[in-house]
């Protein structure tokens, strides 16, 4: 939608409404104290201008009945805003399992996307209305960030490790996504678009893409391409830990530590094995640092959550 | 030359017969090699000014650029712009801007000491800092670095191919020079004290400079620490921030928050102990509140390394982190609203002069309370989830940093010029340029918290057409604002040959500073002074005054 002056950006998720709420109560707060200020300078500057006529016996220098009273409303104040803005926070960043997933990697300069299905779309995201989105995000050189203003969501996306957020946008329509962290050259046309369908128009919009193979069957393809299965199929007579159903399990560590198995765990165990041994058995796995792209680990990824599922529903 | 009779005047001195510090001696030599901390003050206030300048240009081309969606600029040079604009700001205006001038020339003067504690350390200090600025004009001149002033990795380590290290080691030889100064202040205001000067008769400028180099101290080291490994990482790929190597790019994050947000407080900490100096001379009632005013500025100063991660709330720290960093960001906030609350009732009761000084340190509480307010919003972590890296947080620190910090300053130019150059500047031109500051700095960033909400990103040399509107006043703004910064200079010159003679105390001041003759003579005072009083004894009903050393005068 084209505006000339716009003041307020479009709000077209749940959470975004959230936000909204608390930034307008924010706004309130801080027009208070700024007008407060504002006030007291100008009554004061012309009360007590030089030479005006206005008494000034009993000159107050301090009282700490003032002060004090002062200093504890702001804090107590400021005490819920934090506590409300941390609410939010919390609830922002812990990202549920989700009714869709996404996996993101930010390149520079372009987002590219792939969906479970297997379709893959650059500088474009497709997501249905009304549903909780699940996004994995990885980087493949230097720190991105996600930013979708019109639903108020942000991460920084960091090589090195998955990051993982979510929206539930309510509003269809098309809406900007931006990089908001510096990454070089062509930071300022690291933008694409975000286009929320209603549920049939996304599921016609999936089947048009023409994709014969999903995320995860990719993603097993390179599972046996670079022997994973050689030691974690099920039928491997190597002692490894299974995968099957490792997805969102807690695992206990050769050092004691317990992970919860997320994208960002397997991620790691791929790709940094010798710090992520796990207990009851032996350190031999092989570092696949440099040798898979963050796409393919996002593939494998994919993979080892399905083997979860296709076992569950084997039951 | 004429003697000319002086306003509001206390009864006026006989002429010393010493020669002033500018006159002592007249060689190029006495200045390069002066121990004088007036003359130092003045080299470094010729050394910032230039940089204020370089900076300004990088900033006229970055809004002339934005002016239009298509731009002016090609995208690396407009990077390299907004990285140059930022180091040279932070590092060689902003953060020597009081401490090195203000400062270097008035803490002995308003303790009543002959001179800093180190005479050839403060001169060393100068030095280091022109060497720092040259080595950062060689990678300005040589093509700049395009990593923006914060030099994240792993962008600045592995990918940016600007001159990037000599950017970095210009950082870092000029934390050498912050931390020369900042331990000379120490000293001298722990050990140099007039007889009589105790803890709480400092004017809160020694008390705001005090903080200031506690902080300068112990944060710089720091920072000297990032830029090493930054090097030793771009040079030797030692992998440190890389994480093909196994190295994590958000420790970097975290070492250069952890100086540079203390270094947010060390822009600031100064200015708000000159605005605590001016209010109370230009309301003429004594400050509301002094010990809470210390106590605020020093809690500031041990609150702020406390904080650094709300710089991160996005960047992937854990979320007990955030909120952790959230609440200590609260927290050093109740002493700032302290601070602006005590300045507002110090006019309560006054006999107020609307002089320059007093426009520019109104102008700079109106504005560090929109700069705060707005940095309350960023502390609000859900906010700042959606605002982040975009014109809202570039707003809110400009707000503090320009409008609060530069206010301050040219409201100590003008405060101080009568003292250090023995002229009086011309009033008219100087509230016209105090008031066009304001107007133009907040038609330069206002506009930016609109466009931040609306999700525009930092660092972009391109946007959307429908943002035009905005960014076409936020330019406008700033061609105001540079013609309010560029004017001083032109009525305050003209002032050195024309102005009218200031005599030692045009403002009617309490702070021994105003007890010398203007300019002071080399040596500062011709014995030293006792402090009987405490600062700011200012009597709004009998029209009086009361100096730190006991005499009471008429104004």
């Amino acid at each position: 939608m084209y505006r000339w002056i716009p003041f307020w950006p479009d709000t077209a998720a749940v959470n975004a409404e959230v936000v909204n709420n608390l930034y307008i109560a924010e706004l309130i707060v801080s027009g208070l104290i700024v007008a407060t200020v504002v006030a007291m300078i100008l009554a004061f500057g012309v009360r007590y201008r030089r030479g005006s006529p206005a008494s000034r016996a009993n000159l107050v220098q301090k009282t700490w009945h003032l002060e004090v009273g002062w200093t504890t409303a702001t804090l107590g104040a400021f005490l819920i805003l934090f506590v409300w803005g941390a609410s939010i926070y919390i609830w922002l960043f812990q990202a549920p399992q989700g009714d869709e997933e996404v996996y993101v990697v930010g390149k520079r300069w372009m987002w590219k996307v792939e969906h479970p299905g297997g379709q893959r779309e650059i500088n474009a995201l497709h997501v249905p209305v009304d549903k909780t989105i699940r996004v994995v995000m990885g980087s493949e050189d230097v720190i991105h960030s996600f930013f979708v203003p019109a639903f108020r969501i942000k991460h920084d996306v960091v090589p090195g490790t998955l990051q993982t957020i979510w929206f539930k946008a309510n509003k269809t329509g098309v809406f900007r996504l931006v990089c908001t962290q510096f990454c070089g050259l062509q930071h300022a046309t690291m933008q694409g678009e975000v286009d929320v369908m209603s549920a049939p128009d996304y599921a016609r919009w999936l089947t048009e893409q023409g994709v014969h193979e999903s995320l995860a069957d990719q993603g097993r393809d390179v599972f046996r391409a670079h022997g994973c299965s050689g030691c974690h199929d099920e039928n491997s007579t190597v002692h490894a830990p299974s995968l099957a159903g490792l997805y969102g399990t807690y695992v206990h560590l050769q050092d004691g530590s317990v992970r919860l198995a997320d994208e960002a765990y397997i991620r790691d165990c791929i790709l940094n094995p010798r710090s992520f041994t796990v207990a009851g058995f032996p350190p031999v796995m092989p570092d696949f640092s440099g040798q898979l792209g963050e796409d393919e680990v996002l593939k494998l990824i994919a993979y080892i959550k399905s083997i979860g599922k296709t076992r569950e529903t084997g039951r | 030359m004429s003697v000319t009779t002086v306003e509001r005047a206390a009864p006026r001195e006989t002429p010393s017969p010493e020669p002033s510090y500018l006159t002592a001696e007249h060689t190029v030599g006495s200045w390069l090699l002066t121990r004088d901390h007036k003359r130092i003050a003045l080299l470094f206030f010729a050394s910032i000014t230039f940089f204020f300048f370089v900076g300004g240009i990088a900033a006229t081309l970055m809004r002339l650029n934005l002016a239009t969606p298509q731009g002016l600029l090609q995208p690396s040079v407009y990077n390299r712009m907004f990285t140059m604009h930022g180091i040279i700001m932070v590092w060689f205006f902003l953060i020597p801007s009081i401490p090195t001038t203000f400062g270097n020339f008035f803490i002995p003067l308003m303790i009543g000491a002959r001179d800093l504690a180190f005479p050839r350390v403060n001169l060393g200090s100068w030095y280091v800092f022109n060497l720092s600025g040259l080595v950062v004009l060689y990678s300005l001149v040589m093509g700049g670095a395009d990593t923006g002033w914060t030099f994240y990795t792993p962008l600045s380590a592995s990918y940016a191919n600007g001159y990037v290290f000599a950017a970095a080691m210009a950082v870092f030889i000029n934390g050498f020079s912050s931390i020369m100064t900042s331990l000379n202040f120490i000293v001298t205001i722990h050990r140099l004290r007039a007889p009589g000067m105790t803890w709480l008769r400092l004017p809160l400028f020694v008390w705001g400079i005090y903080a200031v180099s506690v902080v300068m101290l112990t944060a710089t080291p720091v920072l000297a620490m990032d830029t090493l490994l930054l090097a030793v990482e771009r040079f030797i790929g030692v992998g440190l921030f890389d994480p093909t190597r196994g190295g994590d790019p958000i420790l970097w994050q975290h070492m250069f928050w952890f100086y540079s947000h203390p270094a947010v407080y060390i822009m600031i900490l100064p200015a708000m102990g000159v605005v605590s100096e001016i209010i109370p001379c230009y309301a003429r009632r004594p400050i509301f509140g002094y010990v809470g005013m210390v106590l605020a500025l020093m809690a500031i100063a041990i609150l702020s390394f406390f904080v650094w991660a709300h710089h991160m709330f996005v960047a992937g720290i854990s979320i007990y982190a955030g909120v952790f960093f959230s609440l200590t960001t609260f927290f050093v906030a109740v002493p700032s609203a302290i601070k602006v609350f005590n300045w507002t009732v110090s006019l309560h009761k006054g006999s107020i002069v609307f002089d320059a000084p007093m426009l520019y340190s109104l102008g700079f509480v109106l504005l560090f309370t929109v700069g705060g307010v707005t940095g309350l919003m960023l502390a609000t972590l859900a906010i700042d989830v959606g605002v982040h890296g975009t014109y809202f947080v570039i707003a809110h620190f400009h707000y503090i940093m320009v409008g609060a910090t530069v206010s301050a300053y040219f409201a100590a130019l003008h405060y101080w010029w009568p003292k250090i150059t023995g002229r009086l500047y011309p009033e008219s031109w100087a509230r016209f340029a105090a008031i066009l500051t304001y107007v133009g700095f907040n038609l330069t960033f206002f506009p930016q918290f609109i466009l931040g909400y609306l999700g525009m990103p930092r660092r972009s040399y391109t946007y959307p057409v429908e943002w035009q509107s905005w960014n076409v006043l936020s330019s406008a703004g700033a061609s105001i604002l540079a013609v309010a910064y560029a004017l001083p200079l032109l009525y305050l010159g003209w002032s050195l040959i024309w102005g009218r003679k200031a005599g030692p105390n045009p403002w009617g001041a309490t702070g021994l500073e105003w007890t010398t003759p203007s300019p002071p003579p080399d040596h500062n005072f011709s014995s030293t002074p006792t402090v009987v009083h405490e600062p700011y004894l200012y009597d709004p009903e009998k029209a009086t005054f009361v100096s730190q050393e006991g005499t009471r005068h008429a104004g």
